[in-house]
């Protein structure tokens, strides 16, 4: 079991370790990495199935029991975000073969893309609070490397914002772990849950959460923290936005629900107070941002803040429903998102440019690249029957059995302001002849490169679909998910050795 | 600068600092030390033999790209880990074998942290000096 709990980051770390020492071999650093994702992916499959047969399960890493040593932990919630994370890896793995040059390759690229994955998939197996710590610093370097990897001037400029504002995050998290392990004397989560329900400190209490919501809201790019997303999103190769939009945002919002749900007692209400805000001003100005982008990829990197603000309003509202709703939301926005960056990168191999005034005519040059963009933005976009319906249905029923009903205004409105959005991308890269004629069609690209470019998409679209059509599995996995939450009692009894007396 | 009164006073100091971090690794088991801080020590002894000869002398004394030593820094911690697989144990369980132990004596314990510990002296000593010349050649 301790194995694998552990193999999620111990493979892409050998993996990405191989794929270094081969990074002037780059046909094999590939065939290394490409192994690592489909192993990886194997292995968080079987993890899921595992936790749906069980419920939680736990490990505790060099035999120390718990809270001595640092246990790895994987619930319902983690679980699903594990199989995501899986998936995400493989289908930008495939893309990148296409989309990711050769100097990039040899100067690394294929190594801290494996090492990105080790501290994702880290976050979400571990059950300790320095540990979740560590994997974000695992991140953030693996992140800054990637974002930087290539050298160009304006790859720098983002990537020094991206740097840091992130520091300042690890910062507040810093402190803030500091001063949780001075309150409680722990740092497992479990052990936390227990310990401060009897914590008598409010001001404590009031002045971590503050802290906590600023670290993790940094990372998650809520409002008003998000300015580094839009500063840096848009200068790597497009397989890295791709799966910094995928995976990067979504552990900040799951290490927000799991601080708030497992960790913090329920009815402590400032913490949720002060997310609804955050929330719901984080939907509209991210949406409003994008409606005054004329760039492919920049609109899609503000549309990645407002979806992040449907994300923590599930957590803000906090009830069985809107919980379950942002898992839903959540496994919706990670497949649909990541697909419609992969999709603009093809856009723009045709196209030959983000902007949307410099391209068009896509339609004509492939029906097939159109339709599956048609798919992914509308269910971005929350058009039924596709998984952004849901989604939203959720989250909205759940404003409205709480009679929030300027909440459920709020995210109507940026529903409709985010078709504007994807129709402005339909209608100028899609619909219109190309400027200058320049489009070439999918078909001239080489056999091999269609493959890389389209195979991740048509899965990803493929998942979109079903979730759509049959959303019922789904669902109710999150609200079993959801009630795991609400009730930590479970979990902690799962990692914590029953006590004597 | 070239400083007869560095470059000498460098022969011994390095050698010191070398032992010196040896020392900071076996004693990080139990006491403070151990192979992060063990690492930065040894190297700052070929950051000090960089400062007084020449980057291209401290190259050569290190014998192996400070990149390739912090990758096979790694790979030893990660085997570090097979010992308690093969038996069976959570990842990273530490395994110890005494050798040499007599009747009251328990022998020379060597352990899995210990190869844990000798990777991080690698990875920490590959990795600070990779960034070190990196700067230092520009």
């Amino acid at each position: 079991m301790g194995w694998l709990l552990a193999l999620p980051f111990l493979l892409p770390i050998a993996t990405g370790l191989l794929a270094m020492a081969a990074r002037r071999r780059p046909r094999q650093a590939r065939a290394i990495s490409l192994a690592g994702c489909i192993g990886l992916f194997v292995v968080v499959v079987i993890i899921f199935v595992r936790v749906l047969d069980q419920g939680t399960i736990a490990a505790q890493m060099g035999n120390w029991p718990a809270p001595f040593g640092i246990s790895l932990v994987v619930d319902r919630l983690s679980a699903i975000m594990l199989l995501l994370a899986g998936l995400v890896g493989l289908a930008v793995a495939i893309f990148a073969q296409a989309d990711v040059d050769l100097r990039r390759e040899v100067l690394g690229f294929q190594g801290f893309y494996q090492l990105l994955l080790a501290g994702v998939c880290g976050s979400f197996v571990t059950g300790d609070l320095f540990n979740l710590y560590v994997w974000f610093e695992v991140m953030l370097i693996a992140s800054f490397a990637l974002l930087i990897l290539g050298g160009e001037r304006a790859q720098l400029d983002g990537g020094i914002k991206y740097v840091a504002l992130n520091l300042v995050s690890t910062l507040f998290m810093l402190m803030a772990i500091g001063m949780v392990y001075g309150l409680t004397g722990t740092l497992n989560m479990a052990a936390l849950h227990v310990a401060f329900a009897e914590v008598d400190q409010p001001a404590a209490l009031h002045m971590l959460a503050v802290l906590l919501i600023v670290a993790f809201g940094i990372k998650a790019a809520l409002f008003p923290l998000y300015f580094w997303l839009p500063a840096s999103y848009h200068v790597p190769p497009v397989a890295v936005t791709a799966v910094f939009a995928g995976l990067l945002t979504k552990v900040g919002v799951y290490a927000l629900i799991r601080t708030f749900t497992l960790i913090f007692p329920a009815d402590f209400r400032f913490a949720h107070d002060l997310l609804l805000i955050a929330a719901l001003l984080t939907m509209l100005s991210g949406v409003i941002g994008a409606a005054s982008q004329f760039e492919f990829r920049k609109i899609l990197a503000f549309h990645i803040i407002s979806q992040i603000g449907f994300l923590v309003l599930g957590l803000a509202l906090f009830s069985p429903l809107a919980l379950a709703g942002s898992i839903f939301y959540m496994v919706h926005n990670i497949v649909a998102k990541t697909n419609l960056l992969l999709i603009s990168g093809t856009a723009r191999r045709m196209a030959g440019s983000f902007k949307l005034a410099e391209i068009g005519g896509l339609y004509r040059a492939s029906p097939v690249l159109a339709a599956v963009f048609f798919i992914a933005a509308f269910s971005l976009a929350g058009f039924p029957p596709l998984s952004g319906f849901w989604a939203k249905l959720m989250l909205v029923s759940a404003s409205l059995e709480q009679a929030a009903y300027w909440v459920a205004a709020v995210a109507l409105i940026t529903g409709a302001l985010t078709l504007f959005s994807m129709s402005k991308i339909w209608s100028e890269a899609f619909w219109k002849p190309h400027p200058q004629d320049g489009v070439r069609a999918l078909a001239s690209l080489s056999a091999t490169e269609r493959v890389q470019r389209m195979l991740p998409a048509i899965l990803l679209v493929a998942i979109s679909l079903g979730l759509g059509l049959f959303p019922q599995p789904l669902i109710h996995f999150c609200e079993v998910a959801a009630k795991e939450l609400l009730d930590p009692a479970a979990y902690v009894a799962t990692v914590l050795p029953a006590r004597d007396g | 600068m070239i400083s007869l009164i560095l470059q000498g006073a460098t022969r011994l100091l390095v050698a010191l600092i070398l032992l010196f971090s040896v020392y900071m690794l076996m004693r990080g088991h139990n006491l403070p030390g151990g192979g992060f801080i063990a690492g930065l020590i040894a190297s700052a002894a070929f950051v000090l033999y960089a400062l007084a000869w020449s980057l291209r002398e401290a190259r050569e004394a290190l014998r192996v790209s400070p990149v390739k030593l912090a990758a096979i820094g790694a790979l030893i911690s990660l085997a570090s880990a097979v010992p308690g697989m093969l038996k069976g144990f959570p990842p990273f369980t530490g395994l110890w074998l005494f050798i040499g132990g007599g009747a009251g004596d328990k022998g020379i314990p060597i352990s899995t942290v210990l190869l844990f510990d000798v990777g991080i002296y690698l990875a920490v000593l590959g990795a600070v000096l990779a960034l070190f010349f990196t700067i230092e050649e520009d």
